[in-house]
């Protein structure tokens, strides 16, 4: 049973605001998500070393070591809560008894934690896509598939209480349209394939959390957008590009609360707040506390309306204030607390500080602007009046791109010349595309090469 | 005589037809075809330099290389038969374990434009898979690529299984977002490139030596 949005929980810009969404939720510990306060988020990763079976017992110490340097941070900082996301590498979710080594280890330390120091905590789990391992994916079999939801399973049965996914359905042909600069191509992954493909994922994700009684928090374009982002950033593509495409990665992200996902929104997806105007339910955002993982052209703009902040991941290394982690447990923290003295305060407080988030970045990058709370009410709207993932993607697109061309007009938004004629030719592209999303459907299976992508696992018949 | 400066244009700008068309009519003229390779190498050596300088993208970069893929499908039958061979014969992948592919599909392309016969073993790619590649295709140099860090080691593993051969003048270049010139230099790769375009120079510098 899917739903299809067709109103917007949030259609007024000054109430898409950081700590506060239509639809929060309380986890088991009583941190409530979206209910006035912005709880941090913390994502940390092994140092280089292998994972294999005779490095296990090193792997675990890493992970040891770093949950309780980040709980016992958080606890002497008086964190109200903190979210602990734990985002596997491939081999744990290809051997699910690694990962639940790992997911046990936190657990068990996020426990103690609460025992000894009252300190709240809740675990999201999010087992790595491994589907693209074999090449053409295979989407929906085979020990890949099967190992991923196992995982998800058995987290959830032991105390993971959001589920989550940074899924790569459409990624096969989506990469090459970001390097080509192929709008058609990228909107066709995102769109038909991505949003096949999530549509067949989360409705498992969805009846393995309601299985245990969990929440099946919400996915990320992160393969897609910010693939775009980190291309756009160095130079790659064009930064109106990348910017579009996050416009649309929306519409394949929307899909897992269609399924029935309540939040919050994986951190890595910019595009949160265009879901949260749509759904109401809260979200995670990573800015600047995430260059440790990768930069970005919004480091504080990506902070006007999470409701969880986060540092998309660190690896686990001594720096000279301490071990990364820890330090970025700190930073987050300080961030928090900031947008919580003024949640505190009251609605025009919180305004003045999301406005100012938006204000430091939104000028600078088309990326920053497409994402500033009016213009995500805008795409927001753009993706619900239309029926299908295939043509809200090419309508939000246009949206997208009227919106940077309307910014660039009134000077409000700098954009280089070499940037602009991408903008025409967006439009060209989008307005040029079949119709009918099977038409183009036949004409991407009769144009790719054998052997990129299987159409069958995305319900296409070729 | 054919317009080989023009030759040189219409792959810098991405021209597929008048690249393919100009090939042909070289060729009927009776142009030396390393001459019209060179026409061709040259203009994407611009095309190299002007996004190295970051006046054009990388879409614009892969327009002029499919332009010039599909003027050496023209050009290769005449370059063969005179002897011709390609600069070098390079192997590349991502090592076992990483899906990640988008630098290492620049990196290719780069390389085929520099006109090295390029072998791509794709993503997740086991040691002894690079191994026999070499030794099927007679590699001289060999691309390694990584994005994350638990990733990183399998460089070792692949360096380790290259230099248990006896390949004589087989050199390694590696990249990726971890990767440092430091950790080349450690595992005993013979170059680092951070990026695709950097990847050519280190390319020709390594085999020059």
């Amino acid at each position: 049973m899917s739903t299809h949005y067709t109103s917007l929980a949030i259609d007024d810009p000054t109430k898409l605001v950081f700590g506060h969404a239509p639809n929060p939720f309380t986890l088991r510990r009583g941190m409530v998500l979206g209910g006035g306060l912005v709880y941090p988020e913390i994502n940390f990763t092994l140092p280089p070393m292998l994972i294999e079976a005779g490095t296990m017992n090193k792997v675990c110490t890493e992970y040891r070591q770093m949950i309780t340097g980040v709980l016992k941070r958080a606890a002497e900082l008086e964190s109200p809560g903190v979210l602990v996301e734990f985002e596997t590498l491939p081999p744990m979710t290809e051997h699910p008894d690694w990962g639940m080594q790992i997911v046990n280890i936190l657990l068990d330390a996020m426990e103690e934690a609460h025992a000894k120091d009252g300190l709240a905590s809740a675990l999201r789990m999010t087992p790595n896509d491994n589907r693209e391992m074999v090449r053409p994916p295979q989407m929906r079999s085979g020990i890949y598939w099967e190992g991923m939801l196992e995982l998800f399973d058995r987290s959830a049965a032991a105390g993971a209480e959001l589920l989550s996914i940074e899924s790569v359905g459409g990624k096969e042909l989506h990469d090459d349209a970001l390097t080509m600069g192929d709008m058609q191509g990228s909107i066709f992954g995102l769109s038909v394939l991505g949003a096949r493909d999530m549509k067949f994922l989360w409705t498992h994700i969805v009846e393995i959390a309601k299985r245990h009684g969990v929440h099946a928090a919400g996915d990320t374009a992160c393969g897609f957008g910010n693939t775009a982002m980190v291309l756009a950033e160095q130079k790659m593509i064009p930064r109106v590009f990348a910017a579009v495409v996050r416009a649309v990665t929306a519409v394949r992200s929307l899909v897992a609360y269609e399924c029935g996902a309540v939040g919050p929104g994986k951190d890595c997806g910019y595009e949160n707040p265009i879901l949260k105007a749509i759904t109401g339910f809260p979200m995670s955002m990573e800015g600047k506390c995430a260059s440790c993982a990768h930069f970005s052209p919004m480091g504080n703009l990506a902070a006007a309306c999470c409701d969880t902040w986060s540092n998309e991941s660190i690896q686990n290394v001594k720096l000279l204030g301490g071990m990364a982690p820890t330090m970025s447990m700190e930073q987050l923290i300080y961030d928090c607390r900031l947008m919580n003295v003024a949640l505190g305060e009251g609605p025009k407080e919180v305004l003045k500080l999301r406005d100012w988030f938006v204000a430091s970045d939104d000028s600078l990058d088309p990326q920053a602007y497409i994402l500033r709370p009016d213009c995500c009410v805008q795409l927001a709207q753009a993706i619900i009046s239309k029926d299908t993932p295939y043509t809200a993607a090419r309508h939000v697109g246009l949206t997208a791109i009227d919106i940077l061309r309307q910014a660039h007009a009134d000077k409000s938004l700098k954009l280089s010349d070499r940037e602009l004629p991408w903008l025409d030719t967006m439009t060209d592209t989008i307005q040029e595309m079949p119709d009918d999303e099977n038409v183009l459907a036949q004409q991407v299976i009769a144009t790719t090469e054998p052997g990129r992508f299987l159409p069958a696992e995305y319900g296409l018949t070729s | 005589m054919a317009n080989l400066n023009a030759l040189t244009e219409f792959i810098k700008s991405g021209n597929r037809s008048k690249a393919t068309k100009l090939t042909q009519e070289a060729l009927d003229a009776g142009e030396v075809p390393q001459g019209i390779l060179d026409a061709m190498v040259v203009g994407m050596d611009v095309v190299g330099e002007r996004f190295k300088c970051n006046e054009i993208f990388v879409p614009e970069m892969l327009i002029a290389a499919r332009a010039m893929k599909e003027a050496m499908a023209i050009l290769e039958p005449a370059l063969v038969k005179t002897g011709y061979k390609p600069i070098a014969t390079a192997v590349i992948g991502t090592v076992q374990g990483d899906l990640h592919d988008i630098g290492k599909n620049l990196v290719s392309m780069m390389w085929k434009g520099a006109s090295f016969n390029v072998v791509d073993l794709g993503v997740n790619v086991p040691a002894e898979k690079f191994v026999a590649a070499i030794k099927e295709h007679n590699a001289t140099l060999v691309g390694l690529s990584a994005l994350l860090t638990t990733t990183m080691p399998a460089m070792q593993t692949v360096m380790d299984a290259i230099r248990a051969e006896d390949f004589v003048g087989v050199k390694v270049l590696i990249g990726g977002a971890p990767i440092t010139q430091n950790y080349a230099d450690q595992i005993g790769a013979d170059a680092f490139a951070a990026d695709a375009a950097s990847a050519v120079d280190a390319a020709r510098k390594l085999l020059a030596n």
